[in-house]
C-alpha cells in the first residue's frame, strides 16, 4: 500500500527547513511599519461602533442578503391527491422536501465518491508497494474486510438510497429533479472530499479519511431525516429510512475501521481499533 | 549564459506537437517543490497567455498574418496548458493568489535591480511596493478567513509586510500611464523586462477576475474586486512602457524572443529535473516560433531579422529572494506617488482627479484596510501569537 507519510528533507513549507531565510524573515517582525492607511476603524462606511470592521462589514452583508434560492412548490395538483402528501403534518412540510432533496443529492454524490475510492483501491492495490505490504501485513484485521466487493456494496447502497429518496420526494408530489437550497449546499460541503479522493497523488488511506468524513455527516443526516419524517406523520417512510440508516451506520463502522487500521498499520503499531 | 537566437534553431514549428497525456502531467508538489519552481510556472503561464492574447489582437488588424499567427498560437495555447496544469489542486485559489503575488514581488524586484534605464527601474520599484502590499492584505485574508499561514507558500523567501497601502493605490487613469521606451535605442533588457512584467500583471488581473466570485465571504469578494482593479492599473502602467511605434511584426518577434529568453532562464535555474526538461523543451519550441516569425518578417518586408537582434540576448534575471532590495525600496519609496507619467516623492502631490476618484471608491469602506486591521504576519498565523501570549 502506498504510504501516506514519508519523512524527507524535501518538504519546504516550515521555517526550520530554511534556517537562513527563516531567520531573515523573523527579522521582519522587528521592522516598524506605520501603515499610513487611514485607520480602518474610522474608515467611512463604518456605521457600527464597538464592532471590529470586518465583523461589522460582514454583518451588514448578512443582514442585506437574500437566500441561496427557494424550494419549488411542494405539492403539485397531482401530488396533492396522493395519500402521503395528505398525511403531512406540521406547519412547514417544505422543510421535509428540502431535507429529502439534500439527502438525495448527498447519496448521489456519495455514490460517485465511492466510484472514485474504488478506482483508488484498484490502482493502489496493483502497485509494488501494495504487494509488499500484502506480503507482510501488520495484523490488519479490519483491513481484511477491505475489498473491492465491500467498497462496491457500499457504493451500490448509496445509489439505492438515492433511488429511495427520489421515490419519497415523488410520493409527496415534489420534483426529484429540482435542486433545493439544502441540496445546493451539499455540493459546496462535499467539494473538498471529492477533490481528495480524485487526486491521483492521495493514498487509499487518505481517500478513506474523506469517505469517513462523508459517512459521519451522512449518518447524522439520516437520523435527522427520520426524526423529521416521523414528526410529519410519514410512518411508511420512517420504516424505509430506518433500513437506510442501519446501512449507513455500517458504512461508518467500516470506513472508520479501515481508516483506523490502515493508519495504525502505517504507524507500525498494532491495530487497536475500538468499536464505537 | 546568454542566448543567441540565430545560432540555436530550436524545434521547427511543424514538429511541435502534444498529446493530452503530455499536457496534463503530474503537478508540482505544493509541499516539496521549491517556491521558485512555482514562481516560474506561474510566470511562464502568464507569458504564454500574453502570446495568445497578442496573437489574437494582431489577427484582428492584419489579414495576411492570420494563418502564421494561428499556427504559432495553437502551440502557445498548449504550452500554456502544459505549464499551468503543473499547479496541483491542493493549492486553494487563495493560496495560488499568494503565489501570484510572490511572482509579482520577486520577478518585479529582480527586473528593477537589473533594469538599465533609471526611469523604467523607478516604475518597476513603484509597482513593486503596491504588489508587496497586496501580499500583506491577501495573507491577512488567508489567516483570518481560513486559519492558514501564507509563509507555507512563500517558504521564507518573501517578507509579508505592509507596502504602499492598497487603498491609496487607486488613481485616475491619467496617472497610470508612463512614458514608453524608444525601441530603436532602448537596451534589449529594457524591452524584455517591460514585456515580461506586462504579461505577468495581465495574467494576475485575469486570475483575480476569475476567482474573485468563487469566494463566499463578502470581504474576500471585495478584496479581490479591489486588488483586481489595481492589477488593471498595473497592466495599464506597464503596457504604456512598450513603444507603440514598433511595427506589429517587430512586436511579434520581440514576444517570441522574450519567451525563448525566459525559458532559457527557467531551464538554467530549475532544480526539479522533470520541470527543467519541460523548460528546455519549451525554449526549443520558442526558438522555432522565433524562426517562423523571422521568416514572415523577411518575406513580407524584406528586412533581415538580425537587424532587430544584433547581439545574443542578455543574461536572464535570477530567481531568488530579493528581500534586502525590497526592504530598502520600502524604506525609501513607500510614500512615492504618481502624477501623469511621473513618479514623485511627495505623497501630498497627487492630482485632483486621482484624489476625487479614490475618495469616492473608498467612501463606503476599504476592504484592503478592513482585512488587515491590526494584522501583522506571525509564524503559524496570528493565532499562534495569541496562543503564546495566553
Amino acid at each position: 500500500m502506498q504510504q501516506s507519510s514519508q519523512i524527507t528533507l524535501r518538504n519546504r513549507t516550515g521555517m526550520q527547513i530554511s534556517p537562513v531565510q527563516g531567520r531573515e524573515l523573523l527579522e521582519s517582525l522587528e521592522i516598524v511599519v506605520t501603515d499610513p492607511a487611514p485607520d480602518a476603524d474610522g474608515a467611512p462606511g463604518d456605521g457600527n461602533p464597538g464592532m471590529r470592521d470586518d465583523v461589522s462589514m460582514r454583518r451588514d452583508y448578512i443582514l442585506a442578503a437574500g437566500p441561496l434560492g427557494t424550494i419549488p412548490p411542494p405539492l403539485t395538483v397531482k401530488g396533492m391527491a396522493k395519500s402521503a402528501a395528505k398525511m403531512l403534518t406540521g406547519n412547514r412540510p417544505q422543510v421535509l422536501l428540502d431535507k429529502l432533496a439534500e439527502r438525495a443529492v448527498y447519496e448521489r454524490g456519495g455514490t460517485r465518491l465511492y466510484d472514485a475510492v474504488l478506482v483508488k483501491y484498484v490502482a493502489t492495490r496493483a502497485t509494488p508497494a501494495a504487494q509488499q505490504a500484502a506480503d507482510a501485513p501488520p495484523q490488519p484485521s479490519a483491513v481484511d474486510a477491505l475489498s473491492e466487493g465491500a467498497l462496491l456494496e457500499i457504493r451500490n447502497q448509496e445509489a439505492e438510497h438515492y433511488q429511495l429518496l427520489v421515490e419519497c420526494i415523488g410520493e409527496l408530489g415534489g420534483d426529484p429533479t429540482a435542486e433545493t437550497p439544502s441540496a445546493d449546499l451539499v455540493g459546496v460541503q462535499t467539494l473538498g472530499l471529492l477533490q481528495i479522493v480524485s487526486d491521483p497523488r492521495t493514498t487509499l488511506t487518505q481517500s478513506l479519511h474523506a469517505a469517513l468524513a462523508a459517512e459521519l455527516v451522512d449518518v447524522a443526516g439520516w437520523e435527522l431525516l427520520m426524526d423529521l419524517a416521523e414528526a410529519m406523520g410519514q410512518d411508511a417512510m420512517v420504516q424505509r429510512f430506518r433500513v437506510a440508516l442501519d446501512e449507513e451506520e455500517e458504512h461508518l463502522r467500516l470506513t472508520r475501521a479501515w481508516y483506523s487500521a490502515l493508519t495504525m498499520a502505517e504507524s507500525g503499531n498494532p491495530v487497536s481499533y475500538v468499536e464505537r | 549564459m546568454s542566448l543567441d537566437l540565430f545560432a540555436e534553431r530550436g524545434m521547427p514549428l511543424a514538429r511541435q506537437r502534444f498529446t493530452w497525456r503530455e499536457l496534463v502531467q503530474s503537478p508540482i508538489s505544493k509541499l516539496d517543490d521549491d517556491a521558485f519552481t512555482r514562481v516560474r510556472v506561474i510566470l511562464m503561464n502568464g507569458i504564454e497567455l500574453e502570446a495568445v492574447r497578442f496573437g489574437h489582437a494582431c489577427a484582428r488588424l492584419d489579414g495576411p498574418l492570420r494563418l502564421p499567427l494561428a499556427e504559432v498560437r495553437r502551440v502557445e495555447q498548449h504550452q500554456a496548458t502544459m505549464i499551468n496544469w503543473l499547479l496541483g489542486a491542493d493549492h486553494s485559489p487563495l493560496e495560488t493568489t499568494i503565489a501570484y503575488e510572490q511572482v509579482a514581488i520577486e520577478v518585479t524586484a529582480a527586473v528593477a535591480r537589473l533594469e538599465p534605464d533609471p526611469y523604467l527601474a523607478q516604475v518597476y520599484r513603484f509597482g513593486l511596493l503596491e504588489d508587496f502590499d497586496h501580499m500583506h492584505r491577501f495573507s491577512a485574508l488567508l489567516d483570518r478567513l481560513t486559519g492558514m499561514d501564507a509563509n507555507n507558500i512563500l517558504q521564507c523567501y518573501t517578507d509579508i509586510l505592509p507596502g504602499r497601502p492598497t487603498m491609496l493605490e487607486h488613481r485616475a487613469p491619467q496617472d497610470d500611464l508612463r512614458r514608453p521606451f524608444d525601441a530603436g535605442r532602448a537596451h534589449m533588457l529594457s524591452r524584455l523586462h517591460a514585456l515580461t512584467i506586462t504579461a505577468s500583471e495581465q495574467q494576475t488581473h485575469d486570475f483575480y477576475m476569475n476567482i474573485g466570485p468563487m469566494f463566499a465571504d463578502p470581504l474576500a469578494r471585495q478584496l479581490y474586486a479591489e486588488i483586481a482593479s489595481i492589477e488593471e492599473q498595473h497592466v495599464t502602467q506597464y503596457e504604456s512602457l512598450l513603444d507603440p511605434r514598433q511595427a506589429m511584426l517587430e512586436q511579434w518577434l520581440m514576444h517570441e524572443a522574450n519567451e525563448a529568453w525566459l525559458y532559457h532562464g527557467c531551464a538554467a535555474q530549475e532544480a526539479n529535473p522533470r520541470i527543467r526538461a519541460i523548460w528546455e523543451r519549451m525554449r526549443d519550441y520558442e526558438l522555432g516560433h522565433f524562426q517562423a516569425a523571422a521568416a514572415v518578417l523577411h518575406e513580407s518586408t524584406g528586412r533581415d531579422p538580425r537587424e532587430l537582434f544584433p547581439a545574443p540576448l542578455p543574461e536572464p534575471f535570477p530567481y531568488e529572494s530579493n528581500r534586502g532590495f525590497v526592504r530598502e525600496v520600502l524604506g525609501r519609496e513607500v510614500g512615492y506617488r504618481a502624477i501623469g507619467t511621473d513618479i514623485v516623492t511627495d505623497p501630498g502631490q497627487e492630482s485632483a482627479a486621482t484624489l476625487a476618484y479614490r475618495t469616492h471608491l473608498n467612501s463606503e469602506g476599504s476592504p484592503s484596510a478592513i482585512v488587515a486591521q491590526d494584522w501583522r504576519w506571525q509564524p503559524g498565523t496570528e493565532l499562534s501569537r495569541r496562543a503564546a501570549a495566553a
